[in-house]
């Protein structure tokens, strides 16, 4: 680090930040709580769903913290009337298109800012559609989709450089998908699982998580999590292994996902299909 | 599946390239497009691996635009415009039983609507159209030699004035020929009325290179087709004009890009790219200015967002047209990262008069004007020019109808009531008025037409058009028009009064919390509608 400092003011209080940092990051310095969702911690910011939007003083429209670098005398406000109706009305946008029932504090933030996604009636269109079933390791809900681009570009060039699926269609139709929308066993998926650590709206799932779902044995209440070293191969990643203590009549533990943390060094979230979904060889 | 399945012969075959080419993706399924008819999956599939791009990349590229087909569907195709010119005018969307025949957006003939455009294998089957500017030459200046000159001959534009705006540029040096487009106080004429001099003196000073030099001929806004005029008609101003800003900028590659429904404006710029060229006005001396400059044309397809300079960057570089969150600003980061001067085809033109060897010429403005007037077409007139003088220009309301409204500068416009027509056609004039001059796009209206007709069809054109990247107006457009048809059709969700709350609500978290000026722009002609002239009878 270079050691500059930028100077802002976030609602009229003064937060010095490191050169670089975003709005978002100044708006935290500040203690305020900023929504966000289609923000990931391992991605490049791509400020889509616009929720974390905030008044800066000499723009005409809204700016998005998340990715808008702080700048020397910026003055920031994040609670008008403008910001607060923006991040109203994305959340009734989303709320009355898309399933935001696994999301979390999207309750917590329709109260905050009195969003209301069922005023724009029964008919409203929706992105609902059957859940995608076509193979052992994970599921693809897109009824749950936020269009957030995070696995896209987990999947693409900001980490697997697989290019499996992307963005397709445009529009409200516009949606994730592989080539002509093949099924991933016909697709480039290598099963990396990275697509499903960096959803937000757990849209993409494990098939372990989605089968306990569907059954009405998932319960979170009796899972723990173990860090451990995947014994795979040299590499070292660090594993978190999510435990559910007693599945329907089984009494046993079960690992029923795997994931890894995001501030790990070695992994940044990331595992390959042995890390992610080679835990199957545990339970006998 | 089922199969003709057509193998596209001109698909660019071969090993795969050494590099992705990510560049040559819109240019590939253009090529193979044209082919066949329509993308087969096998085509779409072997392009991904020769350009070394991923399968599902360059589907989710290919199907962002509304131009491709993913079904079989014929080469000869007869697009209908859908526009709301056009809709205004008789026009009616084609059935699914007639498989030629495709709706399409504003297909930018709105003078001669309800317009249609032939095409077999993206080429034009009719001859170009008359060009459709009632003015004598004397009273033009942009447009002097529209209609006047051959556009295939250099010499004939040579003859007419052509390239004497280059041969001032030799002599004055690139510092002076920017200072001189500064002095001019010349504005960007696609919209956002940008002062152009401070772009060129940006791109000259900023860092790193190569700098491009981009045209943008995307021309979308419904009911504007002054840009086609030009490039069908003068497309070697165009060329003049872009050598020009490459010196004065210090750019050595310029691209064109031009919408996929302006078939013959693309042939005659290519001719002219190509005629040029071969008379040494492009190539390593481009001009006779000691640098090199070239020109490349790049075919949209079919989206209107790409008129949005950082969409339009998005497209040529083989990405989905998604408009990029500025700053940084195109003059910093703008073409494949770089430095790059983009200008609207009319701002470009403007070039040629300011650098006019025997001194500027006064400024004009187009206006595509359409609808219920007696001569639409393109009309050149001094700035300040009233809309009421445009409107007489143009023949005025036919005989035994009267002005309903005129919308100003297209869908994302403004609604003006006949007693607001007295206001000067100029940025400051306009927007004293709450309106703007937009991209000079003038549909008049008459009493026959039902306007709340007029707005579910601008809603209608946003919700096709959005990109889907951003939340408000990926969900919004189609909330506000949900919104609207009930309206229309007389089916409110609780009271009037509540659905016009819900089109406020929409409306402000599009216009100020939307990526680009598509979202932030899709509210502006429905407010006015409601507030203005009451269409819902709700407005207070």
């Amino acid at each position: 680090m270079s050691g500059h400092e930028v100077a802002v003011t976030v609602d009229g209080r003064p937060v010095v930040v490191p050169e670089g940092a975003t709005v978002l990051d100044a708006c935290t310095a500040a203690g305020i709580d900023t929504p966000t969702l289609c923000f990931g911690d391992t991605v490049a910011a791509r400020n889509v769903c616009r929720i974390c939007v905030v008044d800066v003083a000499g723009s005409r429209a809204l700016v998005p913290s998340c990715s808008r670098p702080a700048e020397p005398g910026m003055e920031i406000a994040t609670d008008t009337p403008r910001v607060r109706h923006a991040r109203r009305m994305v959340l009734e946008l989303l709320g009355s298109s898309v399933d935001l029932s696994l999301t979390d504090h999207v309750e917590e933030w329709n109260a905050r800012y009195g969003a209301d996604p069922d005023r724009f009636g029964p008919d409203a269109a929706t992105v609902a559609q059957p859940v995608k079933v076509d193979n052992d390791c994970f599921v693809r809900d897109y009824s749950r989709c936020i269009l957030c681009y995070q696995c896209t570009d987990a999947c693409g060039e900001q980490w697997q450089h697989t290019f499996a699926i992307a963005i397709a269609g445009r529009g409200f139709d516009a949606t994730v998908s592989t080539e002509h929308g093949v099924g991933l066993p016909d697709s480039a998926c290598v099963y990396c699982g990275n697509c499903i650590e960096v959803c937000p709206t757990d849209a993409l799932m494990f098939r372990t998580e989605f089968d306990l779902r569907t059954m009405g044995t998932w319960a979170s209440e009796r899972q723990t999590r173990t860090d451990t070293i995947c014994a795979f191969c040299g590499v070292g990643c660090t594993l978190t292994l999510h435990v559910q203590h007693g599945v329907g009549d089984d009494d046993g533990d079960r690992i029923v996902k795997v994931t890894s943390p995001h501030s790990s060094s070695v992994t940044a979230g990331n595992l390959c299909i042995k890390g992610r979904f080679g835990a199957g060889h545990v339970h006998p | 599946m089922t199969d003709p399945r057509p193998v596209p012969v001109a698909l660019p075959v071969g090993p795969p390239v050494t590099r992705p080419r990510r560049d040559a993706l819109l240019p590939a399924l253009h090529e193979a497009h044209d082919a066949a008819g329509w993308l087969a999956p096998e085509a779409l599939d072997a392009i991904a691996d020769r350009l070394r791009l991923g399968r599902a990349e360059v589907f989710g590229v290919a199907s962002s635009y509304a131009s491709f087909a993913f079904t079989p569907r014929p080469r000869r195709l007869r697009r209908v415009c859908t526009g709301v010119m056009c809709v205004v005018a008789g026009a009616e969307a084609p059935g699914a039983d007639a498989p030629g025949v495709v709706a399409s957006p504003c297909l930018g003939r709105c003078e001669q609507a309800p317009a249609v455009l032939d095409t077999d294998g993206g080429r034009a089957v009719a001859p170009v159209a008359p060009a459709p500017v009632p003015q004598p030459p004397t009273e033009r200046s942009l447009l002097r030699r529209v209609g006047v000159v051959d556009p295939s001959s250099l010499d004939d534009y040579r003859a007419h004035g052509g390239t004497a705006a280059l041969g001032h540029a030799r002599t004055l040096g690139p510092a002076a020929v920017r200072a001189a487009v500064t002095a001019s106080g010349l504005t960007g004429r696609g919209g956002a009325a940008f002062p152009a001099g401070r772009k060129w003196e940006a791109v000259a000073a900023a860092a790193g290179g190569p700098k491009y030099v981009v045209a943008n001929a995307d021309e979308s806004e419904p009911g504007t087709f002054k840009d086609r005029v030009v490039l069908e008609h003068d497309p070697f101003a165009v060329v003049e004009a872009m050598v020009i800003a490459g010196f004065a900028v210090g750019a050595t590659t310029g691209y064109v890009y031009v919408r996929d429904e302006y078939p013959e404006a693309i042939a005659r710029l290519e001719h002219a790219i190509d005629a040029a060229g071969a008379a040494g006005l492009l190539g390593d001396d481009a001009g006779g200015l000691g640098v090199p400059f070239r020109i490349e044309v790049r075919r949209g397809a079919g989206a209107y967002v790409c008129g949005e300079e950082t969409a339009l960057f998005a497209s040529i570089e083989g990405y989905r047209g998604e408009p990029r969150t500025k700053p940084p600003f195109p003059v910093d980061a703008g073409l494949f990262g770089r430095p790059t001067l983009v200008h609207n085809v009319e701002t470009l033109a403007n070039v040629l008069t300011i650098l006019d060897p025997s001194g500027p010429r006064p400024e004009t403005k187009l206006f595509s004007v359409s609808g219920a007037v007696t001569r639409p077409g393109l009309y050149e007139v001094p700035m300040g020019t009233t809309l009421a003088e445009v409107l007489d220009l143009a023949g005025g309301v036919p005989a035994g109808r009267t002005l309903q409204a005129v919308l100003l500068g297209g869908a994302a416009g403004t609604f003006l009531h006949p007693e607001e027509i007295g206001v000067p056609l100029t940025v400051e004039a306009t927007r004293a008025i709450g309106a703007t001059v937009g991209s000079g796009a003038v549909f008049v209206i008459d009493d026959t037409t039902d306007l709340a007709t007029v707005v579910l069809g601008i809603a209608t054109f946003f919700r096709e058009e959005s990109c889907g990247q951003c939340v408000p107006c990926r969900v919004g457009t189609v909330r506000q028009e949900e919104v609207l048809h009930r309206l229309v059709h007389g089916r409110p969700l609780g009271s009037v009064a509540e659905e016009v709350q819900r089109l406020r609500d929409v409306g402000a978290a599009m216009r100020d919390a939307s990526i680009c000026g598509l979202g932030q722009f899709a509210w502006n002609a429905i407010e006015g509608a409601v507030d203005r002239f009451g269409v819902f009878g709700a407005s207070t």
